[in-house]
């Protein structure tokens, strides 16, 4: 049996256009689609520096990573004194939460050389690796920023990504280890401890920031994190994937987990120096450990991406940062490594104390066990990161 | 002027025909007062969407630096569904416990605030309604501290053994479906109290005149007139619940995510487009697919 053919009225002869229509061009559009790549040349995307008659600079940061006056909050002592001295007003934002997020941010605009109204960013090594793979920062002038070539600490010099310190230039270090709360598990030294000891099983966290979690997991298999391979890693891999099917890792976090790990709720993770000195300097059980098979040295890094029209201005504020006084009054506020050589003695100046923590201040043996993340390529970085991700999850 | 010429004035003469009361502008007038959401929808959800569905089809083999060239790449589909289907099925499977457990809490909840609060019901609502106040990520948050392991519930349900002493909440699929039911119960119950507001009572004491057990007279009478509030608030539930990574991602551990937390990491982790956008469309369409299987079943015009 058929059904009759319903007669043709206006209005579904109306629908059936439109939706065809529709249709046809969704098709087409589709079609005609794809993305153009997102690298830029030095010579296709050139940027025009206006700091000769524009006295003004837009500094884009982390929060809480520039030292405030105690009394007023509003008041920023060291760059203050840099406006002061140069008479450039320098606009201060805390937009950098996180490296991904900024990235969606400003990608866009970068990938099709626009500006992002922003002369400085801060951005920690492997984003700034990957947006100088894409050609998006512009090159300083090394005689302008004569303080970074003297001062910038050894270990931080000719990074993979910037083999010549005049692209990325660190604004504070770090470093990834261990760190446990002493009022809820007994002291913690080794990564192997953390993955497998029963008492801990599901109260440990790990970094969602696969170069920080691998890295020491690499080491902890007497692998080079500067140096490895693919069989290396999923070694590493397996090692980690085995803890989270067994339940011993409870969660990946960003700077997530550090009020757990002062409430209790993880007994122990990988974590990162500088929030873990700010924990202990509220509950001293609570303690970072550098494991003796190394820890991950990582910088946040201040660079000028494409089409930022002030990258004179920047490089006098880079090189005023490298004095290792305007160092020190920054490192006291901070808490994180301080990448500025001769810093260390000023610093005896403001707080003695401050000056012997050596996760401010590293001494040799804390900087001959640690470790910077191989530079990966975009290929490697994808599968790599699509690897830890299914590991972790997501 | 000339419009209102058009519209018959006289009560006494019969209503004209009604092709010839519409001038060409009068016809236009219904297109004219769609346009702006007509055009708010396009370029805001038209557009993304034929963009999101030509990203799903890009060459997998593509980078951002390199860009992604279009070709037609279904088997973007296949591979997403195979790499991820634990989270798709965890992902329905937890939106569906919470949407039962949000009934069990809802379904009564708006009962009694329709027709047993009484001058109470305005400040009921009020309470419904103003959790919602504050953001989603700070409620999340706050679940977070009342289920923390050395947290006065965990102490408690420690105590009177309900819960082995190295037992938590936290981090666990109770405290995501928990979660998930907390934060989406007042889209369930709104509509809910809606429908169950416009319940006549007189009905119910005539069914039981006719000698209908209370029981018998919810299923017979109460909740088929509450059908479009049940469905409504069912789908306002379930489609934002399966979609949700929030609570997975701060109430869970790695085994608890949901294809949420898969779609966010593809795009701004891995920058893996065309698999997030994959991803995104395979849930869209099951849940296209659940809504139109269940309004089937549930068979109701009165929600579309």
């Amino acid at each position: 049996m058929r059904t009759p053919l319903r007669p043709l009225t206006r209005r579904g002869l109306l629908t059936g256009t439109l939706g065809s229509a529709a249709l046809l061009a969704a098709g087409g559009s589709l079609a005609g689609c794809g993305t153009k790549g997102a690298q830029q040349t030095e010579a296709g995307c050139v940027s025009e520096d206006l700091s000769g008659t524009e006295k003004k600079l837009a500094f884009s940061n982390w929060p809480q990573y520039m030292d405030v006056d105690e009394k007023d909050e509003s008041k920023r002592p060291s760059l203050d004194a840099f406006i002061a001295k140069t008479g450039i007003q320098v606009t201060y934002t805390e937009d950098i939460n996180d490296n991904n997020e900024f990235f969606g941010k400003v990608q866009n605009q970068l990938a099709a050389c626009q500006s992002t109204d922003r002369d400085i960013i801060v951005l920690t090594d492997w984003m700034a690796a990957r947006m100088i793979r894409l050609g998006w920062i512009q090159k300083l002038d090394p005689a302008k920023i004569p303080n970074v070539q003297a001062n910038l600490l050894p270990s931080l010099l000719n990074r993979s990504f910037d083999s010549e310190n005049r692209i990325s230039i660190p604004w504070q270090s770090g470093l990834a280890g261990l760190a446990y709360n002493g009022s809820v598990t007994k002291e913690l030294r080794t990564v192997d401890e953390l993955l497998t000891r029963p008492d801990l099983k599901g109260k440990v966290t790990a970094l969602s920031e696969m170069r920080d979690t691998m890295g020491l997991l690499l080491g902890s298999n007497g692998h080079d994190p500067a140096n490895f391979t693919a069989a290396q890693f999923d070694d590493a891999l397996n090692k980690l994937k085995k803890a989270v099917d067994s339940g011993q890792i409870r969660k990946f976090t960003g700077n997530d987990y550090a009020p757990d790990l002062a409430k209790g709720d993880i007994a122990a993770c990988i974590g990162w120096s500088g929030d873990v000195i700010q924990l202990s300097s509220e509950n001293e059980k609570v303690q970072f450990v550098a494991p003796d098979s190394g820890v991950m040295l990582f910088s946040d890094n201040m660079m000028v991406p494409n089409k930022a029209t002030h990258k004179g201005n920047a490089e006098a504020l880079i090189n005023y940062y490298y004095e290792p006084a305007v160092a020190a009054t920054l490192a006291a506020y901070v808490n994180y490594i301080c990448p500025v050589k001769g810093a260390q003695a000023e610093m005896e100046k403001i707080d003695p104390e401050l000056a012997a923590n050596p996760l401010i201040f590293p001494d040799d043996a804390l900087l001959s066990k640690s470790k910077v993340f191989m530079a990966l390529d975009e290929k490697q970085e994808k599968e790599y990161e699509g690897k830890f991700q299914q590991v972790i999850g997501a | 002027m000339t419009l209102l010429a058009q519209v018959p004035t006289g009560s006494g003469q019969p209503p004209p025909e009604p092709p010839a009361a519409r001038s060409g502008r009068y016809r236009l007038l219904p297109y004219l007062l769609l346009l702006p959401g007509a055009a708010w929808l396009l370029v805001f959800f038209g557009v993304p969407l034929v963009q999101l569905a030509s990203a799903s089809l890009y060459d997998p083999s593509g980078s951002l630096s390199t860009g992604y060239a279009m070709t037609w790449a279904f088997g973007n589909y296949p591979d997403v569904l195979q790499a991820y289907w634990p989270q798709f099925l965890r992902s329905f499977g937890y939106a569906g416990v919470a949407l039962v457990l949000a009934l069990l809490l809802g379904y009564p909840l708006a009962y009694a605030i329709a027709q047993k609060a009484g001058r109470w019901k305005n400040l009921l609502l009020v309470c419904v309604v103003a959790p919602m106040f504050t953001s989603f990520l700070v409620r999340t948050l706050a679940w977070k501290t009342i289920l923390s392991d050395n947290g006065a519930l965990v102490g408690l349900l420690r105590d009177v053994h309900l819960l082995a002493p190295d037992g938590r909440l936290l981090a666990t699929p109770f405290a995501v479906v928990l979660g998930l039911t907390y934060n989406f119960l007042p889209f369930l119950v709104l509509p809910l109290y809606a429908s169950l507001e416009r319940l006549d009572y007189r009905l119910l004491e005539a069914a039981s005149d006719l000698y209908a057990s209370p029981v018998e007279a919810f299923r017979r009478v109460t909740l088929p007139l509450s059908m479009p509030g049940l469905i409504a608030g069912t789908l306002l539930f379930f489609i934002p619940a399966s979609g949700d990574y929030i609570n997975a991602e701060l109430l869970g551990t790695p085994n608890e995510y949901m294809i949420g937390n898969v779609i966010d990491s593809a795009f701004l982790v891995r920058l893996d487009y065309p698999q997030g956008a994959a991803l995104s469309f395979l849930l869209m369409a099951a849940i296209l697919a659940v809504v139109f299987g269940y309004l089937r079943r549930a068979g109701t015009e009165e929600v579309l």
